[in-house]
């Protein structure tokens, strides 16, 4: 303890100078805790978000198809069909299903143009994907069923189309590909869900799946049915997620006749999964970055201790005249250059927490006329820990040098030194 | 027991040069002597007084302190040596900057590991009349002042030997005169071997034996008769 007293006492002596040392691993530390607040700040915002999608979902899309040797990637083969969708919801397990057929469209009302998405959908699209309407109805069976000529808008479209009117009741003319297209009633609005890390999920209509097949656009299977992009499955509860990813298998496997799986399985925590080691590389990037100049600060430690060793020469020959050994001698200097980087570390914590707030009240404007968001960040338990423990490391593998040349000096000369 | 020097050469090597500091010197300083090293600048004290400090060892020779041979010893070897047997007081007092007279003291103490090292500072403190100083750091005290912190500091491991280096060099008469009276109290009271480093007849004079060097060769070594010796007197000047 009293050795620290001593570094703090050797600190204080020169006060500008040890903070212009401390100042390195005071922005190194801080740059670390802000820039890595980011990437977590991010990683939390998408990972609440997808987990409010409900993590009892599984994703069924068409797989990679192999077509006399030329290989499609997921999602482009046409080879699921309403009727695997409806097969699906019998099983065990499963709530509901929801297939969904989507594509690019132009959008003509209120003499704006405007291209969006549409996505043909069922009427228990709502309740599977925790839909909710800002005003109107959503599609019913009885409109799925009668291929209506009905749509409903996501919030974004309904701004782009009709700015400050009322949508609902008004007429959308709809076109996919430069076909004819149709005249589409709107009956309803969807409450905003804002702009994420998955894209703007209000940048989209649905429309009754029959009527898109019908009126827009289609795609058939091999076998000649309508195809869908994707069928949400709802599951009764997350703990019976892999058996009912296996009964799902087996049964579109016999369903197709396929002993090579046409079709992907996915779940919301594989999505999770993917996202949060994209994210977490992120972050490790950013606090690398960030980790440079806690080296330039550790030379900056290493420079401003050899000056000092220099400095102090007759103190080290009186310390080793009265009896001072190599090693204490080495453990004055070690101690003096981790106090000067914990030091810095802390104050760089501190800073760098401050920066993180005042990065979270900076405002992102919304993509596509969403609405605008604060930038989140998250200042985790563990960058403090590796952002004070670094700085600890840094401190004292860039004072072992300095330190060995003090402990190495010989008394005579160091006390004839002036 | 004390100190046995035989036959000890020291030699420097200024690049292609050789100097040899101290030429095959012999001697034996008891313990509880009061002794003087004199020589003009370049005659071997200065060399002496670090191989008896074991600060340096000799390049051939024996030296044997309290019994033990010191001439072979390893850095931290001769630093645990110092710790334990050896105050040193310099001409320019090397104390510590910015450090607080009570905490001077306890530096030797620190490093030898000594406990009760507060009490014990004290009471050096207390030995040199300094008690009332005890928090004073070196630029609130007289020269004077830090001198005797210094013969404090040197005193408080109770070694068996003081070395004072041009003691009163950097002081006036009459202070000299006080330092001269507490290492002549020091010797005569505690039986402390002290010996001095010295250029000055008339610090010389104060000791009780004169060794004279030089070249690297001790040309004297005679008693200093007690008509000769001068009982410091802290109220009277030390004549120069």
């Amino acid at each position: 303890m009293s050795s620290v007293r001593v570094a703090l006492r050797a600190l204080g002596a020169n006060k500008l100078r040890t903070t212009l040392t401390m100042l390195g691993i005071i922005i190194g530390v801080s740059a670390v805790i802000a820039l890595m607040s980011i990437g977590r700040g991010a990683q939390a915002q998408v990972t609440s978000q997808i987990q409010s999608l409900g993590t009892n979902l599984l994703f069924i899309r068409p797989g990679a198809t192999k077509d006399q040797g030329v290989r499609s990637g997921a999602g482009q083969a046409a080879t699921l069909t309403l009727e695997d969708s409806d097969a699906i919801a019998t099983l065990p397990n499963v709530v509901a299903t929801a297939p969904e057929l989507g594509t690019g469209a132009q959008m003509l009302a209120n003499g704006q143009n405007y291209q969006s998405r549409v996505t043909g959908v069922t009427e228990e699209y709502a309740a599977v994907r925790n839909t909710t309407l800002a005003e109107g109805d959503w599609i019913t069976k009885a409109q799925v069923d009668g291929h209506s000529n009905v749509v409903v808008l996501g919030d974004t479209v309904a701004k782009q189309l009709f700015a400050e009117m009322d949508p609902v009741g008004q007429m959308v003319r709809m076109s996919v590909g430069g076909r004819t297209g149709a005249n589409l009633r709107v009956i309803g609005v969807i409450e905003s869900k804002g702009a994420s890390g998955l894209g703007n999920q209000d940048d989209q209509v649905y429309v009754p799946i029959t009527t898109v097949m019908a009126r827009l656009f289609a795609q058939r299977t091999a076998r000649g049915a309508p195809n869908v992009n994707t069928v949400n499955v709802q599951v009764i509860s997350e703990t019976v997620m892999d058996d009912t990813v296996t009964a799902i298998g087996d049964l579109l496997r016999a369903r197709h006749k396929v002993a090579q799986d046409d079709f992907t399985i996915q779940s919301q925590q594989d999505f999770l999964n993917t996202f949060n080691q994209i994210a977490g590389t992120f972050t490790l990037l950013l606090g690398a970055i960030a980790g440079i100049s806690l080296v330039v600060g550790g030379i900056g430690i290493m420079n401003i201790m050899l000056v000092s060793v220099t400095e102090r020469t007759r103190e080290i020959g009186i310390r080793k005249a009265v009896g001072a050994r190599r090693r204490d001698i080495l453990t004055q200097f070690l101690v003096e250059a981790v106090v000067v980087s914990i030091l810095g570390g802390a104050i760089g914590i501190a800073l760098g927490t401050g920066l993180a707030g005042l990065i979270s009240t900076f405002q992102i404007p919304g993509q596509n006329g969403a609405a605008a968001s604060n930038l989140q960040t998250q200042v985790g338990l563990d960058s403090v820990m590796l952002a004070f423990f670094v700085s600890a490391a840094v401190g004292l593998f860039f004072g072992i040098y300095p330190a060995t040349r003090a402990s190495r000096l010989n008394p005579i000369e160091a006390l004839r030194y002036e | 027991m004390g100190i046995q020097i035989a036959n000890v050469s020291k030699t420097y090597h200024m690049g292609t040069i050789e100097v040899a500091a101290l030429r095959d010197v012999s001697l034996e300083i008891k313990d509880g002597e009061l002794v003087a090293i004199m020589g003009p600048s370049g005659s071997g004290k200065s060399t002496l007084m670090n191989v008896l400090g074991c600060l340096d060892v000799p390049s051939t020779g024996s030296y044997r302190l309290d019994g033990e041979e010191i001439g072979r010893l390893k850095d931290d070897q001769l630093a645990v040596v110092r710790s334990r047997k050896i105050g040193f007081v310099f001409q320019q007092f090397n104390l510590l900057a910015r450090t607080p007279a009570v905490e001077q003291v306890e530096l030797p103490m620190v490093y030898a590991g000594t406990r009760d090292r507060r009490a014990r500072a004290l009471a050096a403190l207390d030995a040199v009349g300094l008690s009332d100083r005890a928090n004073h750091r070196p630029t609130e005290l007289s020269g004077g002042q830090q001198q005797r912190v210094a013969i404090a500091r040197a005193l408080v491991n109770e070694p068996s030997i003081i070395l004072a280096d041009e003691p009163t060099g950097a002081l006036d008469t009459s202070t000299s005169a006080e330092i001269m009276a507490i290492f002549q109290r020091l010797n005569r009271d505690r039986g402390l071997t002290v010996i001095f480093v010295t250029h000055e007849p008339e610090i010389a004079y104060h000791t009780r034996r004169i060794i004279a060097l030089r070249d690297g060769l001790i040309t004297t070594d005679e008693a200093v008769s007690d008509a000769d010796f001068h009982q410091a007197d802290a109220r009277q000047p030390v004549a120069l």
